[in-house]
C-alpha cells in the first residue's frame, strides 16, 4: 500500500512539474516581459536593470527552478495588464467558479440518477428508449450552444431568468457567495443547467449500464422472491450497488468541469476564474495564463490521485495494477 | 467484418468484386439494419456535399466584401415579415447571407476536423506501433508524454496551444497559418488515445506466430510494423477516429467561439456563432440560431455514426 501511495504521489508530482514546465515555457517565449512592463520611453539601462531584477539573464535551469519554487508558494508574479498579484486575482474569482461547478454537479446527480434508474428498469418502454436516444444528442451538443439556446429561450423570449453576471453576492470572509440572495440564486440557474447537461447524460448512461448489471444478480432475484416491493428493490437494493462508480466519476469530473466552466463562464459573463483566463488570453497576460494553468492542473491532478488512492484503499487488487 | 486492407497490393481484386465483398460483409448488413446509422450517414453526406459545393450553391460569396450591401443588413428569414429572396435564412449586420456563411463555415469546420484526425492518426499510429513493438525506454517516454498531456483538461490544452502558437506566428503568416495551428492544437492532444489502443494491440500481435514467422524470413522491422501488425490493430482505431472527428469539430467550434480560433474573415461555424452571439439581445436571433443548429446537426450525426460503429465492431455484442 505504501509503495502504491508513493508511486501515485510521485506520478502526480511528475505531472505537475511537466505542467509547470509548459507554463514556464509560455512565460519565457510569449512576448518579452520587459517590453510589456516598461513604457516606450524607458532607457536601455532601465531595461537591463529590470531584466536583471526579473532574473531573465540567469541560465535556463536556474530560471525554471525559481519559477517552480515561486509557484509552489503561490507566487505567480503580477498581472501584466493591471499590476495586481495573480494569485489574489484568481483567488477572488475562485468562489464563483466553484459554486457554479458544485451546483451543476448536484443538478447532474439529482436529475441523472433517477433518469438512469428509470431507463434501466423500463428499458423496453418507449420513453426509456427515447431518453437513451436523446442522451446521444445531449452528449453531442456543444455546451456553448446549449448556453446560447437557454439564454435565447429563457432570457430573450420569455424574460424569466437573467442571462449574465452573478447577481448580488454576499461576502463571507474571503468567500463571496451568490447563493444567499434571490438574484444570485436566479442567476446561477441557466449557467449551471448548461454546464450540467453533459454531466446529466453521462450520469444517466452510467447508472443505466450499472443498473442493468446489478438487476441480473442473484440477490435482486432473492429480494423479489421475498416479496419486497419493486420500488424498494430498485431504489434501495439495486441503486446502492451502482453508486460507487457514479461517485468516482463525479469526483473525477469535477476537475474537468472547473476547466470546462470557462466556456460556460464566457457565454454567461460569469465572473469566475475561466472568464479571467479567457480575458488574459485575449490580452496575452502571460502570468495569469500560467497561474490559471497551474492551479487548474493542480486541482485536476489532485482529484485524480485522490480517487485512485481511495480506490486502492477499497480494492487491494488495484494496488499492483499501476503501470 | 471483411477487411480489404490486408490484401497485398498484387492480388487486389477489381472494383466490382471489392464492392461485392463490402456489400456481403457483416458491417454493411448491420449498417443497413440500423435506422439511426443510415439516417446519420444520410444527414452527414448531405451536410458535407452541400458544404463542399458551397461556391456553387451559396447565393453569395461571404468572403467577397464587394458582394455585401449594407441595405441588406439584418434582414430576417424569408418566412418572416421583411425577409427577402435570395436571403433564405436572413442576413447579418454586414448584409452577409446567413445561409452562405453557414455553407462556407461548415466547409472550414469539416476541413479542420478531417485534418486534425489525419494528423493525430499519423502521430498516434506511429507512436503506438513504436511503443508497442520496441518497448523499453521508447515505450516509457512516449506513454509518459501521453499521461502528462491527458492530465491537462483538453479544452485548456487546446486554448493554450492555439493562443501561444498564434502569438508566436509572424504577422504575415497569421492569416494563413491559423487553420494549421488549430489542427495542431487539436491533434497534439488526441493522438494519445490512438497510441494507447495501437500499443496495447501491437504488444499482443507482436508475439503471434505470423509475426514471428515473418521476422524469421528476414522482414525488416519497419515493414513488419506497417504491413503486418498495423492492419490488425485498426478496428478499435476506426471507432475512436469517428468519435474524435466529432470531438475535433466541437473543439474547433469552441475555440472559435472563445475567440482563439478562426478569425471573422474566414469564419467557421464557431466564429459565426460568436459573432451572432453579440446580437442575441437586439432581436436578430437568426444570426446565431441557424449556425448553432447546423453545428449541432453535424456533431450529432457524426456521434451517432460513431456510436453505431462502436457497437457494430464490438465482437461481444454480436
Amino acid at each position: 500500500m505504501l509503495a502504491f501511495l508513493i508511486k501515485r504521489t510521485a506520478n502526480a508530482i511528475f505531472v505537475m512539474l511537466s505542467v509547470s514546465f509548459i507554463a514556464f515555457m509560455i512565460f519565457r517565449f510569449v512576448g518579452d516581459p520587459v517590453e510589456l512592463m516598461l513604457n516606450e520611453q524607458a532607457t536601455q539601462a532601465q531595461r537591463d536593470a529590470l531584466r536583471a531584477k526579473l532574473g531573465l539573464d540567469d541560465p535556463f535551469i536556474v530560471q525554471f527552478t525559481t519559477f517552480v519554487k515561486n509557484a509552489a508558494q503561490g507566487d505567480f508574479g503580477i498581472s501584466f495588464r493591471n499590476q495586481q498579484d495573480v494569485l489574489a486575482m484568481i483567488a477572488e474569482r475562485f468562489p464563483a467558479t466553484f459554486e457554479l461547478v458544485i451546483v451543476a454537479t448536484l443538478i447532474s446527480l439529482v436529475v441523472g440518477i433517477p433518469l438512469g434508474v428509470i431507463t434501466a428498469i423500463h428499458r423496453q418502454r418507449w420513453y426509456a428508449e427515447t431518453l437513451q436516444f436523446t442522451s446521444i444528442i445531449g452528449i453531442s451538443l456543444p455546451s456553448f450552444v446549449v448556453g446560447i439556446g437557454l439564454i435565447l429561450i429563457f432570457s430573450v423570449w420569455l424574460g424569466w431568468l437573467p442571462a449574465f453576471g452573478r447577481g448580488e453576492t454576499v461576502d463571507l470572509g474571503w468567500w463571496s457567495t451568490g447563493l444567499l440572495t434571490p438574484s444570485g440564486r436566479l442567476s446561477i440557474i441557466l449557467p449551471a443547467l448548461s454546464l450540467s447537461l453533459f454531466q446529466i447524460t453521462l450520469v444517466m448512461r452510467l447508472v443505466r449500464a450499472e443498473m442493468l448489471e446489478v438487476l441480473r444478480t442473484d440477490f435482486i432475484k432473492f429480494a423479489r422472491a421475498r416479496g419486497i416491493p419493486a420500488r424498494t428493490i430498485h431504489f434501495r437494493h439495486a441503486l446502492h450497488n451502482c453508486l460507487m462508480p457514479v461517485v468516482t466519476m463525479t469526483a473525477m469530473q469535477i476537475g474537468g468541469l472547473i476547466a470546462f466552466a470557462l466556456v460556460t463562464e464566457t457565454v454567461f459573463q460569469w465572473p469566475g476564474m475561466g472568464l479571467l483566463f479567457i480575458q488574459a488570453v485575449t490580452f496575452v497576460d502571460v502570468p495569469i495564463m500560467a497561474g490559471y494553468l497551474c492551479i487548474v492542473a493542480l486541482i485536476f491532478v489532485t482529484l485524480n490521485a485522490l480517487v485512485d488512492i481511495t480506490y486502492a484503499v477499497i480494492d487491494p487488487r488495484l494496488r499492483g495494477a499501476d503501470k | 467484418m471483411t477487411d480489404t486492407r490486408t490484401q497485398p497490393e498484387t492480388t487486389r481484386a477489381p472494383l466490382a468484386a471489392r464492392l461485392a465483398r463490402i456489400a456481403d460483409s457483416d458491417l454493411w448488413w448491420s449498417f443497413k439494419n440500423s435506422k439511426s446509422a443510415v439516417g446519420a450517414a444520410a444527414v452527414l453526406a448531405f451536410v458535407t456535399v452541400t458544404a463542399f459545393l458551397a461556391p456553387v450553391l451559396a447565393p453569395q460569396n461571404p468572403y467577397d466584401l464587394a458582394a455585401l450591401e449594407l441595405w441588406n443588413a439584418e434582414l430576417p428569414p424569408v418566412w418572416m415579415q421583411g425577409g427577402q429572396m435570395p436571403f433564405v435564412l436572413g442576413t447579418d449586420v454586414q448584409g452577409r447571407d446567413i445561409l452562405s456563411g453557414i455553407l462556407y463555415g461548415t466547409r472550414i469546420s469539416i476541413f479542420i476536423g478531417i485534418a486534425s484526425v489525419a494528423v493525430s492518426l499519423a502521430i498516434g499510429l506511429l507512436a503506438g506501433l513504436a511503443a508497442g513493438y520496441y518497448g523499453g525506454w521508447i515505450d516509457n517516454v512516449l506513454m509518459r508524454i501521453g499521461d502528462v498531456l491527458l492530465s491537462i483538461p483538453i479544452i485548456l490544452a487546446a486554448i493554450l496551444v492555439s493562443s501561444v502558437a498564434q502569438a508566436l506566428l509572424p504577422p504575415e503568416l497569421r492569416e494563413a497559418g491559423i487553420a494549421a495551428v488549430l489542427v495542431l492544437a487539436i491533434a497534439l492532444y488526441s493522438w494519445v488515445q490512438y497510441a494507447r489502443v495501437v500499443r496495447a494491440q501491437t504488444m499482443v500481435e507482436r508475439r503471434k506466430e505470423y509475426v514471428q514467422a515473418s521476422r524469421l524470413v528476414g522482414t525488416p522491422g519497419r515493414r513488419l510494423m506497417l504491413k503486418h501488425i498495423l492492419p490488425n490493430t485498426l478496428t478499435p482505431v476506426f471507432v475512436a477516429a469517428t468519435l474524435n472527428f466529432g470531438l475535433a469539430i466541437l473543439i474547433e467550434a469552441t475555440l472559435s467561439f472563445l475567440g482563439v480560433g478562426m478569425p471573422p474573415n474566414q469564419p467557421s461555424l464557431g466564429t459565426l456563432i460568436r459573432v451572432g452571439n453579440q446580437y442575441l439581445f437586439s432581436g436578430s436571433w437568426w444570426i446565431v440560431l441557424f449556425p448553432s443548429v447546423q453545428l449541432c446537426i453535424l456533431v450529432v450525426a457524426v456521434n451517432m455514426l460513431g456510436d453505431w460503429l462502436r457497437d457494430a465492431l464490438n465482437p461481444k455484442l454480436r
